[in-house]
C-alpha cells in the first residue's frame, strides 16, 4: 500500500515538471524541426509543402567555415575555463571555511548585474579608448594600432570569462567531496605536487569536470549576445547566422536547420558517451555477479 | 644493532594544543614497534611527522643516521599504510600497486615483476584487475600494504591499519602482517590504540599519553611492570587501591594502609619509604576466586567477600566480588570442563587471595 502511494506520489509532485517540460521545451523543439523540413521562400517566410532541400543547403553553402569556428572557439573557451577552474576549485578547498565563503560569493557576486551590462562593460574596457587598451599601450605591450575589440580573441575572453563560473561550481563541488588523504598517499609513494594533482585529483573529479565541460561548452556553442557585441564580421558564430537568419531575412527553414544541426553537435556526442558509460557500468555489474 | 628511526626532542603544536611534547624514543632496525595510546595521545602525529606531512616545531628526526626532519614525504625512504587504506579509486589493483614505481620510472619489465611478486606475497593475484570498490575491507588492507612494501621503504609506517575491520579479521590480519614482517624484514612501526594488537606483534611498545612517552618496553614489561598508573590502567585491566607505605616487612616487601580495607602486604621494588603514597595494583587474573578459604602462607592477602556480578565468557569468567564495602575483579580461567564442577554463582559467599609477588605498587602523586 505504502510502496503504491508512495509511487503515486512520486508521479504527482513529478507532473508538474514534465508538463512545463513538454509544453515549453519538447513542443517547441519538434515545432523548430518541423521548420526545417520546409521550403525556403526568396522573399522570407515559410513556404508549403515539405522538403529534404533546406537541411541539404545547411551543409553545401558556405556554413562550413562558421560551423569550425563555433566549435573552435567553444572547445577553447571550454579549456580555458577548466584550466583555470581547476586550480580554483582546488585551492577552495584548501581555504578555511571563512575565507571559502566569502570567495564563493565573490563568484556569484558578478550575477547580480545584468549580462548585457557586464558585456557592455567589457566593450568599455577593450574598446581603443579604453582602460584596458591604453594600459596596455602605455606598458608598450601592445601597439597603438592594435585593435582588442570585434575580433575572435576578444569574443574567446568575454565567453570565458561570462562561462567561468559554471565551471568552477562543479569542480568546486566534486572537490569538496574528494578524499585528500589520496594526495597524502601520492606524496607518501614518491610523487610530487604537480604529480599528484594530475594522476589523483584530476582523476578523483572526473564527473565534476565532464558536469563543468557540459556546462561551459552547451551554451558556449549556441552563443549570440557574446559574437554580437564584441565579436566582427569574421568572428560570427552559428547563433548570430541563426539570429539573423530569424530576424532580418525571414528565412525560418533555414534557421531551423541551423538550429537542429547545432543540437545534434550538442546531443550527438553526449548520447554517445551515455550509452557509453551504460555500456561500462553493465560490463561491471557482470564483473561483479559473477564473483 | 643499529638505530632504524630516532626521534630527538621532538615537539608539536596545533593551535593551543601540545600534539607532543619533548618526545625522544629510537627504533631499531627490522624491529615491530608500536606506538600505543588513546586518541588524542599524538601517536599518529609522531609517525605524520616521520612520513614528512607535518614538520616538527622543535627536534631532529633520523632515518638510518642521516637527519630528515626536513625532507618532504616524496623524498623519504618510508611507505605509510593509512588508516582507511586511500586505495586510488580509479586505479585497478595492480595499478594501485605499480604507483609508486610508475612515478619512480622504472621499467615496464621490472613493474609486471614487482607487482606480480606482491599479489603472490598478499595472496591477491586472482583480484589484481578489480577496482579498489570491488574488493572487502581485509583484501583493501592488503593492497594497501602492497602498495607501500613494493617501493621497498626502509621503515613501514602503519596507521591505526585494521581499526575499520571486524575482530575475527582483525586477527587474522595480525597474523598476517606478522609474517609479512617475518618475509621482507624492514622496520615496521605501528601505530593503534588497542592494547591487545600491539601487544600480540610488537618487540617493543611505546606508550604515549598527552603528547609525552609514559613507558618505553617489551609488552611484558609494559603488562608485568608499568611504570605509571595510567599505562597500569590503559594496559589490560587491574584493580586500583590508593593507600600508604606502612611498615616495610623483610626486605622486599611492604605493608600497605588502605582506607576502610584491611592492610595488604605488596612487593616492593621501587625502594618506596615508609610514608609514601602508592597506587596498589593488582591485576583481577592473578587474584584466586574460590568457595573454600585461602591456604595459611606468608604473604598471602585473603579476603572473604560476596560475589556481586559474574560475567561468563566462555574460557573464563570475570567475577565483581564485594571486600568491605569495595568492589574486586577477579578472573578465573576455565581450564577444566566446567559442567563437572559446582560454578560459582551470583550471591556465592567467596574467598579470595593473592600473594605480594602479583601485584605491585606505583607512586602516587598527592593532589593538595
Amino acid at each position: 500500500m505504502t510502496i503504491k502511494n508512495g509511487r503515486q506520489n512520486e508521479i504527482l509532485l513529478t507532473i508538474p515538471s514534465f508538463v512545463w517540460l513538454i509544453l515549453f521545451f519538447v513542443i517547441p523543439s519538434l515545432i523548430i524541426l518541423g521548420y526545417a523540413f520546409k521550403p525556403e521562400e526568396p522573399y522570407g517566410g515559410v513556404g508549403n509543402g515539405w522538403t529534404l532541400h533546406t537541411l541539404q543547403s545547411v551543409f553545401e553553402s558556405g556554413y562550413f567555415v562558421l560551423i569550425l569556428r563555433t566549435l573552435i572557439l567553444s572547445a577553447l573557451t571550454t579549456l580555458l575555463c577548466l584550466l583555470l577552474a581547476l586550480p580554483v576549485g582546488y585551492q577552495l578547498t584548501q581555504t578555511p571555511p571563512k575565507m571559502r565563503r566569502l570567495l564563493l560569493l565573490l563568484l556569484v557576486i558578478p550575477f547580480w548585474s545584468s549580462f548585457l551590462i557586464r558585456i557592455f562593460a567589457w566593450k568599455t574596457l577593450l574598446h581603443p579608448e579604453g582602460i584596458f587598451k591604453q594600459t596596455l599601450v602605455a606598458l608598450h605591450l601592445v601597439s597603438p594600432e592594435t585593435t582588442l575589440l570585434y575580433n575572435s580573441p576578444a569574443v574567446l575572453l568575454v565567453m570565458v570569462y561570462t562561462y567561468l563560473p559554471f565551471a568552477v561550481f562543479p569542480i568546486y563541488a566534486a572537490a569538496s567531496k574528494f578524499n585528500f588523504q589520496l594526495i597524502e598517499a601520492a606524496l607518501d609513494l614518491g610523487a610530487s605536487r604537480t604529480q599528484a594533482f594530475f594522476k589523483v585529483f584530476v582523476p578523483g573529479i572526473n564527473k565534476g569536470i565532464f558536469t563543468a565541460m557540459m556546462m561551459v561548452f552547451i551554451p558556449a556553442i549556441g552563443a549570440y549576445v557574446i559574437p554580437d557585441l564584441v565579436g566582427g564580421s569574421n568572428s560570427e558564430m552559428i547563433g548570430n547566422k541563426i539570429a539573423q537568419r530569424t530576424f532580418y531575412d525571414r528565412n525560418l527553414p533555414q534557421a531551423s536547420a541551423l538550429s537542429v544541426l547545432l543540437g545534434l553537435i550538442v546531443i550527438l556526442p553526449m548520447a554517445a558517451i551515455t550509452l557509453w558509460s551504460w555500456r561500462f557500468k553493465k560490463i561491471e555489474a557482470e564483473a561483479r555477479n559473477r564473483e | 644493532m643499529v638505530d632504524s628511526v630516532v626521534f630527538e626532542h621532538v615537539s608539536k603544536q596545533f593551535g593551543k594544543h601540545r600534539a607532543l611534547n619533548d618526545v625522544s624514543l629510537s627504533i631499531q632496525k627490522g624491529e615491530f614497534y608500536s606506538l600505543l595510546g588513546p586518541s588524542g595521545c599524538g601517536k599518529t602525529t609522531l609517525l605524520r611527522l616521520l612520513a614528512g606531512f607535518d614538520t616538527p616545531d622543535q627536534g631532529r628526526i633520523f632515518l638510518d643516521g642521516k637527519d630528515i626532519t626536513g625532507l618532504p614525504p616524496n623524498k623519504r625512504p618510508v611507505n605509510t599504510v593509512f588508516q582507511n587504506y586511500a586505495l586510488f579509486p580509479h586505479l585497478t589493483i595492480w595499478e594501485n600497486i605499480a604507483f609508486g614505481l610508475r612515478i619512480a620510472n622504472r621499467s615496464e619489465a621490472e613493474i609486471k615483476r614487482e607487482v606480480e611478486h606482491m599479489l603472490t606475497l598478499i595472496q591477491m593475484t586472482d583480484h589484481a584487475n578489480k577496482l579498489p570498490d570491488q574488493i572487502s575491507g581485509g583484501q583493501k588492507q592488503r593492497v594497501a600494504i602492497a602498495r607501500a612494501l613494493v617501493n621497498h621503504p626502509q621503515v613501514l609506517l602503519l596507521d591505526e591499519p585494521l581499526a575499520a575491520l571486524d575482530l575475527k579479521l582483525r586477527q587474522k590480519m595480525l597474523l598476517d602482517l606478522d609474517r609479512i614482517h617475518d618475509e621482507v624484514g624492514i622496520t615496521f612501526i605501528f601505530v593503534t590504540h588497542d592494547q591487545t594488537e600491539a601487544m600480540a606483534v610488537s618487540d617493543h611498545i611505546a606508550v604515549l599519553h598527552k603528547g609525552r612517552i609514559e613507558q618505553i618496553g617489551t609488552p611484558i614489561e609494559i603488562y608485568e611492570a608499568p611504570k605509571s598508573s595510567f599505562v597500569a590502567d590503559f594496559i589490560g585491566d587491574t584493580n586500583f587501591f590508593n593507600g600508604i607505605v606502612a611498615e616495610t616487612v623483610q626486605k622486599d616487601y611492604s605493608l600497605v594502609k588502605i582506607d576502610n580495607f584491611p592492610q595488604v602486604s605488596c612487593f616492593n621494588d621501587k625502594a618506596l619509604s615508609v610514608g609514601d603514597p602508592v597506587h596498589l595494583s593488582i591485576r583481577p587474573e592473578k587474584i584466586h576466586i574460590s568457595r573454600e578459604p585461602a591456604p595459611n602462607k606468608p604473604f598471602l592477602n585473603a579476603f572473604s567477600g560476596v560475589v556481586d556480578d559474574v560475567i561468563y565468557k566462555g574460557d573464563h569468567t570475570v567475577f565483581g566480588v564485594r571486600v568491605e564495602g569495595r568492589k574486586i575483579s577477579v578472573i578465573q580461567q576455565h581450564s577444566r570442563f566446567l559442567l563437572d564442577e559446582k560454578p560459582i554463582r551470583w550471591t556465592d559467599k567467596v574467598w579470595i587471595w593473592w600473594h605480594a609477588d602479583d601485584s605491585f605498587m606505583i607512586e602516587r602523586t598527592v593532589h593538595s
